[in-house]
């Protein structure tokens, strides 16, 4: 098998596992209140993981370019309640501009 | 109040242009990489997972060794083993059943279905899944395949999209003092992380700032 596809299966048969974990193992059982208020918590933090890796993260490196600007854009759409595909298209706009311009 | 699919189908809609252009800057970003269309879209449809799809075809294009592009892809992907475990009471049936219905679990589908205080609603996450899916697909195939006619992605700053979305996501979710910690925590562990640990890494410590749930009131 190519290299591609190799990592084509590998990582489809990793992600199917992963996405499968919960709710083959666990699916329909009442969790506990504990666990519950865990859960919670754990969407906020994933979020704010993830939007911090998307916007300054680099092949172990912090990478500060056009995507905070674009971040920022974002972020003013998102205080104005403007509705998620303008907040999207205000963020990609607003990077695209600066990568434009400089 | 009860949901159905097609509400979750409605809350997505949005999401979902937006996947049809990051799905086509995947397929252009794979068709670069030399993977070759149909690979990428196989992987779109199979692993269903924008960023660590973009991870995996970034370290092939790069020369990375196979082992190091499934890797950066694997542990991007670990955080399905903690988000599928929030959703899982959620899934009845069958476990074939729930084996079909958990492939629908993806960030967004995962976010929007978020209820509040721990409850998440499987009707609005699979209606937002199935949305997600050929979107996801089709994108991917039209930027694999259209790739010489159309532009680097980058320049149209679809990259910077993906942080707003989440950040977009994330605020609903901050509804009480300890969410609002659990995010800043979160976030800061990712910061301190990123540049010693290869992606995926920062994301997945950073989920340990639920913990915080432990601490009686």
């Amino acid at each position: 098998m190519s290299p591609v596809w190799t990592v084509v299966a590998a990582v489809g048969a990793a992600t199917f596992a992963l996405k499968a974990a919960g709710p083959v193992l666990l699916g329909g059982r009442e969790l506990p209140r504990r666990a519950l208020a865990l859960i919670a918590l754990l969407a906020p933090a994933l979020l704010a993981a993830l939007v911090v890796t998307q916007v300054v993260g680099g092949n172990r490196e912090l990478v500060f370019d056009a995507r905070l600007v674009g971040l920022g854009a974002g972020a003013a759409a998102i205080l104005l309640r403007a509705p998620l595909l303008a907040v999207i298209v205000v963020a990609a706009a607003a990077t695209a501009v600066v990568r434009a311009l400089f | 109040m009860t949901y159905r699919y097609r509400d979750g189908a409605r809350k997505i809609a949005p999401i979902g242009v937006a996947a049809v252009a990051f799905g086509a800057s995947f397929g252009i970003l794979a068709e670069t990489a030399g993977t070759g269309p149909t690979a990428a879209v196989v992987m779109s449809a199979t692993t269903f997972a924008g960023s660590a799809q973009f991870a995996a075809v970034s370290v092939l294009d790069a020369a990375g060794a196979t082992l190091a592009a499934i890797l950066a892809a694997v542990l991007l992907n670990a955080r399905y083993a903690p988000i599928s475990i929030t959703v899982a009471s959620e899934f009845k049936g069958s476990p074939w059943r729930r084996l079909v219905e958990s492939q629908l679990i993806v960030d967004e589908s995962w976010a929007i279905s978020a209820r509040g205080g721990g409850r998440f609603d499987r009707h609005l996450l699979l209606g937002a899944g199935l949305t997600l899916y050929p979107c996801w697909v089709g994108g991917t195939a039209v930027g694999a395949f259209g790739a010489e006619f159309l532009g680097d992605p980058e320049t149209l700053g679809l990259d910077a999209a993906f942080p707003a979305l989440f950040l977009a996501l994330l605020v609903p979710q901050v509804v009480s003092r300890r969410a609002l910690v659990a995010a800043l925590l979160g976030g800061t562990i990712a910061v301190v992380l990123i540049p010693f640990s290869s992606p995926g890494i920062p994301i997945i410590v950073a989920s340990a700032a639920c913990l915080i749930g432990l601490e009686r009131r």
